[in-house]
């Protein structure tokens, strides 16, 4: 059986369109492995060769690759949420509803969004936990670092934006305990210390230029949702570039 | 001609630095011998942790699906309105600031004070590994502040129910607790009272009534920062050394501040202390 296979697959590999696909063969000689990390434009975010200490899974704990996978996946997962939903108060609701109710594996791809939303915010905090704790942010990580920290940022933005969309009680009243913080925002907020001062009112400051309005309506869902599916992910994802660029830059600080 | 050639010898000279500083750092760092081959190495790895994480994602998706509420009504507020989890840490300083603070100012303060530690801490040691004794200061430092933030979210996540109360998991969440005698003050009414201070206002800024007692809760404020600032800058002189002005004042800032939070935590729950300084601008 094994034979068998092993057949077929060195038949594969010699068609024309093995190797028009692939550029080179299997990976199972060095020469190959290393042309797999030229070749192939997902695996070239690696180097060819790592030092032994980037593998121990107690280094890492594979923190930011998961935090990268979850993005993956609420990417994947969202862009099928979309084909289904519409930023229209007056159906946002009904539109969740159907998910998990008419539409084949509309719960799963919801449940699967959601929870892979939770598991990216846990795991970018447990990340930068690990960074902190084995030093990587010293020199010269030092603005990889602060990138990281954008990403932490968009990554929290996002999962806020996103929270509105259902339309439901818990939506509407999370996000309006945050537009309360955005009034009370000093100098640009209506509520905030020297706001008034400065001539902010309800119809003019922080709070307004978030929600598109006094209240959590249509506006606010509208740019909630512009910016949960289109602003904010490919913010995140050229951040992200820039992140894993910077770590083949300044090379990983692994233990030998 | 001639210029060609100088041209490529130059190059070449070049060419055969970039091949010495290669194989120098080769040596070093990279040997051979230290490293493998990431294919099938690490790209295995990777998607062994792919698969796992997949599966577990799968999992919770199916024996717990995305909950959906009533639909969104401003005529009824829910009791208690919670911020997702991640977020439940700032929500639960509402009870204790202003949310100018709590979700403003405390928030950018945290961001700026992450952003500055690659640039505050200029110890190269334990770069690169876990270790505890070559870096207390910022060990510790970072771990109060990652601490507090998950013990706040925790509190906000299992511990507040109805009206943002205490609850105990064996208390009903149904009943409301018995709103408590606690009476709140503000730190410059009760050293008024205690110390008997007149409250006659010294001069006047604007709407700004300045009294004794306004006075004295400044000075304590800024006491709290001038004592911070001080002492270690008296008596820990090898730490000030090494860090430079710029650097320790900077740290000294975001430290100092971020042991605010729970000092102010403790004033508001053991001496009912309802805002340290009072200003017709802002309270704190
Ligand atoms: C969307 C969020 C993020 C993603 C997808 C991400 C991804 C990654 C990946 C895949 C690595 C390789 C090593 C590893 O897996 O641990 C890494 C390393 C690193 N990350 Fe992140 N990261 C994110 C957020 C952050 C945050 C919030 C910080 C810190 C504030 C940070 C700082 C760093 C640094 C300094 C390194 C280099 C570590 C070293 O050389 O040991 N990253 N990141």
């Amino acid at each position: 059986m094994l034979k068998l296979l092993q057949k077929i697959r060195s038949i594969v590999n010699k068609t024309q369109v093995f190797k028009s696909i692939f550029r080179h063969g299997y990976p199972d000689t060095d020469g190959n492995r290393a042309l797999v990390m030229f070749s192939n434009v997902i695996l070239h975010l690696h180097p060819v060769r790592v030092r032994r200490g980037a593998l121990k899974i107690k280094y890492t704990w594979c923190l930011g690759g998961l935090t990268f996978l979850f993005f993956i996946l609420l990417a994947i997962t969202g862009v099928i949420l979309m084909f289904y939903y519409v930023p229209d108060t007056r159906r946002a609701y009904n539109d969740i509803r159907d998910l998990g109710t008419v539409i084949y594996f509309g719960s799963l791809f919801r449940a699967v969004h959601r929870w892979s939303a939770h598991a990216m915010v846990f795991s970018v905090w447990m990340h930068m936990t690990r960074v902190f704790m084995t030093g990587s942010y010293k020199p010269p990580r030092e603005f990889n670092w602060v990138v990281g920290v954008i990403l932490l940022v968009t990554t929290l933005v996002l999962s806020w934006t996103g929270y509105l969309l259902p339309w439901d009680q818990l939506a509407l009243w999370a996000v309006t305990v945050g537009s309360k913080m955005a009034e009370a925002t000093p100098f640009i907020g209506a509520a905030g210390p020297f706001g008034p001062e400065l001539g902010r009112n309800s119809g003019n400051d922080m709070a307004f230029a978030l929600l598109g309005g006094t209240v959590v309506g249509q506006s606010a869902l509208l740019r909630f949702y512009v910016l949960h599916c289109l602003a904010l992910p490919l913010i995140t994802a050229l951040f992200i570039a820039v992140h894993f660029w910077r770590i083949r830059k300044d090379g990983f600080s692994g233990p030998l | 001609m001639s210029e060609k050639i100088s041209e490529d010898s130059n190059a070449l000279s070049k060419q055969s630095k970039l091949a010495q500083l290669i194989k120098k750092t080769a040596s070093e760092k990279i040997g051979p011998e230290n490293t493998v081959l990431v294919w099938p190495n690490l790209v295995y790895l990777e998607l062994i942790a792919i698969m796992v994480s997949v599966a577990v994602i799968l999992f919770l998706s199916l024996v717990s699906p995305a909950p959906l509420e009533e639909l969104a009504s401003a005529d009824t507020t829910p009791n208690p309105t919670k911020a997702p989890w991640y977020f439940l840490g700032l929500q639960e300083l509402l009870v204790y600031f202003d949310p100018w603070l709590a979700g403003m100012v405390l928030p950018t303060f945290i961001i700026i004070g992450l952003v500055l530690i690659p640039y505050l801490d200029p110890s190269p040691l334990g770069k690169g590994y876990y270790t505890f004794k070559e870096r207390k200061f910022s060990m510790l430092g970072f771990g109060f502040g990652l601490s507090l933030w998950w013990v706040l979210i925790l509190i906000g996540v299992f511990f507040r129910g109805l009206d943002w109360s205490w609850y105990w998991p064996w208390d009903d969440p149904h009943f409301h607790q018995p709103a408590g005698a606690v009476k709140l003050m503000d730190l410059e009414i009760i050293l008024q009272s205690t110390l008997g201070l007149s409250e006659a206002p010294l001069t006047t800024l604007g709407r700004y009534a300045i009294t004794k007692a306004n006075v004295l809760t400044w000075a304590l404020f800024l006491g709290f920062y001038g004592v911070g600032f001080t002492v270690p800058f008296l008596f820990f002189r090898d730490f000030y050394r090494k860090l430079g002005f710029v650097r320790y004042n900077l740290t000294m800032f975001f430290f100092i501040s971020m042991m605010g939070v729970p000092m102010k935590i403790f004033l508001r729950l053991l001496a009912d202390v309802k805002y340290v300084l009072v200003t017709p601008w802002f309270k704190f």
